[in-house]
């Protein structure tokens, strides 16, 4: 099978040409391609009319084909202005000349509205940052096309706004911008052409005003999907989790809230204003200075995760693979991770695989066999295995951080639908999320986190965007 | 949309299999050229199939072999013991001291030097696991510090006097012919064997090397686990010493020089990966008895010390290299 199969596609100058499609659609693989990380079985590139031979990524660059990754291909312990010329160092007979290097990186870093010193080291810099880094390494090779790979996935908001002027300030030079997204509110936010990829092919390209978001979803996943956001009609019942006066040193400060059983309780604020630092804390997978956390009433000594999970509390990570999963283990062994079924001293293994077959049906994950390597599976279906893992500790309140990064527009509604039904059942959630129309859609109750403080919980008749993202910014000076 | 969920499956149930087997022939690769080489020495040695010579293989490896089971534990978390060999030494002389110098019957001696190995790992467990240091460094000041305990203790002489059951582990035989300590090998092989496919502590220990975050945040307690994991290590590499201290009815402070590099090499080369998350008790063995063949076998041929050497790093660059190319390829076969 091809990863990416008779794709003709043609980018113009000074235009922001997205390229869209669920994970596995052969996006990040047509990049590759482009950019001459990886050797085409067939077809051809041209540059500017002239037909392009396949030498390697060094090459592409040369031509003027810039490539930012999603994780950014630089050297940690070496400064911005080394990074900048890393292979390419001014200077003659093998000594470097410091002094052009460092007026030149200004230059650059200007360019990308950039304004840090580039003597310091790359590791000491945010990741919003680092990113700019990257774009201004493409402008240093004077990159005619820069190729960038879901740029805003590991962005905030106003970084995001950002990285959109920097975009627009390339275009009206003539750079062309090819823009790899399956985030909706993005595409129609900066793109000027999209080009819709499904299954390794091409479903169509199209002017953006030619598209609205029910078309793109349809192009993208090839069928309809009727509702994003299924939530159910829940009943909901008693405080569950009282969480009071957490504080921790000046990441959260004073933070109560309480989740009812039936409840979706959502956490909005920008990043880093302590939403999973707050989740992470009522866990125990961070120690806090001071507060108390109850359910049922019950107060709780939490000094390490085993203790919240012994209590019936569990945490879905925003970082699936980093945090979430065994990456080497089987499909079953993640499932009973939190959960080894024993009998006398040993593992049950008949009982784990019952137990892991059980959950694979009851939340479709779609995997050949449970002992299968979690790490070959999509993200979607990883997503679910760690759901798994959560139920099967018997959870009664459980922590979603970002359930839905990173996963098919088709699995999320299939993740929102689940997230729903275990409200259903009864049990607390806590969402957290940085996208918005997921929390507006999904949640009872909105809690909003402004630099380590709950800002305000907003109740779902009084859902408005403009009233979370004014609690979510006050008090805050515009950073540009 | 049914109709493609069905290929999939067809074609992901083949990539499943073809990994279940993967880490099985991974070992048969490694079995594989264990008969080759076994084979080969049959044939170009009359020294090497007789009686005699498997018998000494066979104790030989021993050492080897029980230390080689607890580095796999410690590989599979991710981490290393370089001290095996310095802590190896320290047990054995401590034990046989417990003999000698304080009358201790055997049995309680060879428990005693076992205890000592355990201390040791104990303190680089407490290292690894709650003081933070890297594996590599916590393990590498172990290995200085026992070994130099070792000379301190004995004032840098070997220790003899012990009775003759005493070489019973290392020398012995029962039912007409087959080595005690090969016997003992297999025994706690198959101990490892249970503890890593039937136990917490084995499963703990292939989870923490593959996701250390994601295992506590699962409520794992990973300090104590990791722990006794190189308490584990100690343990056995204080065993080993004693079957060593036993092969020559006397505690030698500087044997085990280097041998952490064979035993590392049993396990990478039985497909354990210092990643962490992979390894096997099997391989281990098989690596273990590989580079046993290849040194007897040089001896037998009359190859240079120096060479033997060199055809052990060769063994561990190919296996390696071998390994890594079939996990790529399985890797890139089920995307």
């Amino acid at each position: 099978m091809l990863a990416v199969d008779g794709v003709d596609l043609e980018i113009l100058p000074g235009e922001v040409h997205v390229v869209a499609g669920e994970n596995g659609a052969g996006k990040s693989t047509l990049m590759k391609l482009l950019s001459q990380v990886e050797r085409p079985s067939g077809g051809e590139v041209e540059v500017s009319g002239e037909p392009v031979e396949f030498h390697g990524p060094g090459h592409a660059q040369s031509l003027g084909v810039a490539m930012v990754y999603q994780e950014f291909a630089l050297a940690p312990h070496l400064s911005v202005a080394e990074n900048l010329f890393l292979g390419r160092e001014p200077g003659r007979a093998g000594f470097i000349n410091r002094r052009s290097e460092g007026e030149e990186a200004g230059n650059l870093l200007r360019r990308v509205g950039l304004d840090v010193n580039p003597a310091r080291l790359v590791s000491g810099l945010t990741v919003a940052e680092q990113q700019r880094v990257e774009i201004a390494k493409a402008l240093a090779i004077d990159a005619k096309v820069v190729i960038m790979d879901e740029p805003t996935a590991t962005l905030a908001e106003k970084e995001i706004e950002g990285l959109f002027d920097v975009i627009r300030d390339l275009t009206s030079r003539g750079i062309a911008i090819l823009y790899i997204s399956h985030r909706l509110d993005e595409i129609f936010r900066i793109a000027d052409r999209v080009t819709v990829m499904r299954d390794g092919k091409i479903v169509d390209t199209l002017l953006v005003n030619e598209l609205d978001e029910d078309k793109l979803v349809r192009l993208m996943v090839g069928r309809e999907v009727a509702n994003l956001y299924p939530k159910p009609e829940v009943e909901i019942g008693d405080a569950l989790l009282r969480v009071s006066g957490v504080s921790r040193g000046k990441k959260l400060m004073d933070c109560s809230f309480e989740v009812r059983a039936g409840e979706i309780l959502g956490f909005a604020g920008l990043v880093g204003a302590g939403r999973t630092e707050l989740a992470r804390a009522v866990f125990g997978a961070d120690r806090k200075d001071s507060g108390t956390v109850e359910l049922d009433g019950r107060t709780l000594k939490i000094k390490q995760p085993q203790d919240a999970i012994n209590a019936g509390i569990g945490y879905l990570t925003e970082d699936r693979k980093g945090q979430g999963l065994a990456l080497q283990l089987g499909v079953d062994q993640n499932i009973t991770l939190a959960s080894l079924p024993m009998s006398f001293g040993f593992i049950n293994l008949a009982e784990e695989r019952r137990t892991a077959r059980q959950r694979r049906d009851e939340l479709n994950i779609r995997t050949p066999s449970i002992r299968r390597r979690v790490q070959v599976l999509s993200g979607g279906n990883q997503q679910k295995v760690v759901v798994a893992r959560w139920l099967e500790t018997k959870a009664r309140v459980m922590f979603f951080d970002e359930p839905a990064r990173g996963i098919d527009v088709g699995a999320k509604a299939e993740m929102f639908g689940l997230i729903g039904e275990l409200a259903k059942e009864g049990r607390g959630i806590v969402l957290i999320s940085s996208y918005l129309p997921e929390l507006l859609n999904m949640c009872d109750r909105i809690l909003v986190m402004n630099e380590g403080k709950v800002a305000g919980v907003i109740g779902r008749e009084e859902f408005s965007e403009e009233r979370i993202i004014a609690l979510a910014t006050a008090g805050m000076e515009e950073i540009a | 949309m049914t109709d493609t969920g069905a290929t999939e499956e067809r074609g992901g149930l083949g990539a499943a299999l073809r990994e279940r087997f993967s880490d099985a022939v991974s070992q048969l690769a490694a079995a594989g050229a264990l008969i080759v080489v076994f084979v080969f020495l049959s044939i170009a040695s009359p020294a090497f199939l007789t009686a005699d010579n498997l018998f000494n293989i066979g104790s030989q490896t021993a050492v080897v072999a029980v230390i080689a089971i607890g580095m796999t534990l410690v590989i599979i978390t991710a981490g290393i013991d370089l001290s095996v060999g310095s802590v190896a030494a320290f047990a054995g002389v401590m034990g046989v001291m417990m003999i000698v110098d304080f009358g201790f019957p055997v049995p309680l001696a060879l428990l005693g030097g076992t205890l000592v190995g355990a201390a040791c790992g104990l303190v680089n467990g407490f290292l690894v696991s709650t003081a933070g240091l890297n594996p590599f460094i916590a393990t590498l000041g172990m290995l200085s510090v026992a070994r130099g305990l070792v000379y301190i203790f004995s004032d840098a002489q070997a220790i003899f006097g012990t009775p003759d059951s005493f070489r019973l582990l290392g020398q012995g035989v029962i039912a007409g012919g087959i080595p005690i300590p090969l016997i003992v090998t297999l025994a706690i092989a198959i101990v490892g064997f249970i503890i890593l496919s039937r136990t917490k502590l084995g499963r703990y220990a292939y989870a923490i090397g593959s996701n250390l975050e994601a295992a506590r945040l699962s409520g794992i307690p990973v300090r104590r686990y990791l722990t006794l994991v190189y308490v584990i290590s100690g343990a056995l590499a204080g065993f080993g010493g004693m079957i060593a201290a036993s092969r020559v009815n006397s505690g030698q402070p500087n044997f085990g020089v280097g041998l952490e590099l064979d035993v590392i090499a049993a396990a990478v080369i039985g497909g354990a990966s210092l990643f962490g998350g992979q390894g096997t008790v099997i391989g281990t063995l098989i690596g273990a008895f590989l580079i046993a063949l290849i040194r007897n076998g040089s001896v037998l041929l009359g190859v240079d010390i120096f060479y033997q050497q060199v055809i052990i790093g060769v063994v561990i660059w190919i296996a390696v290299f071998w390994d890594q190319y079939r996990r790529r390829r399985l890797a890139s076969s089920s995307e």
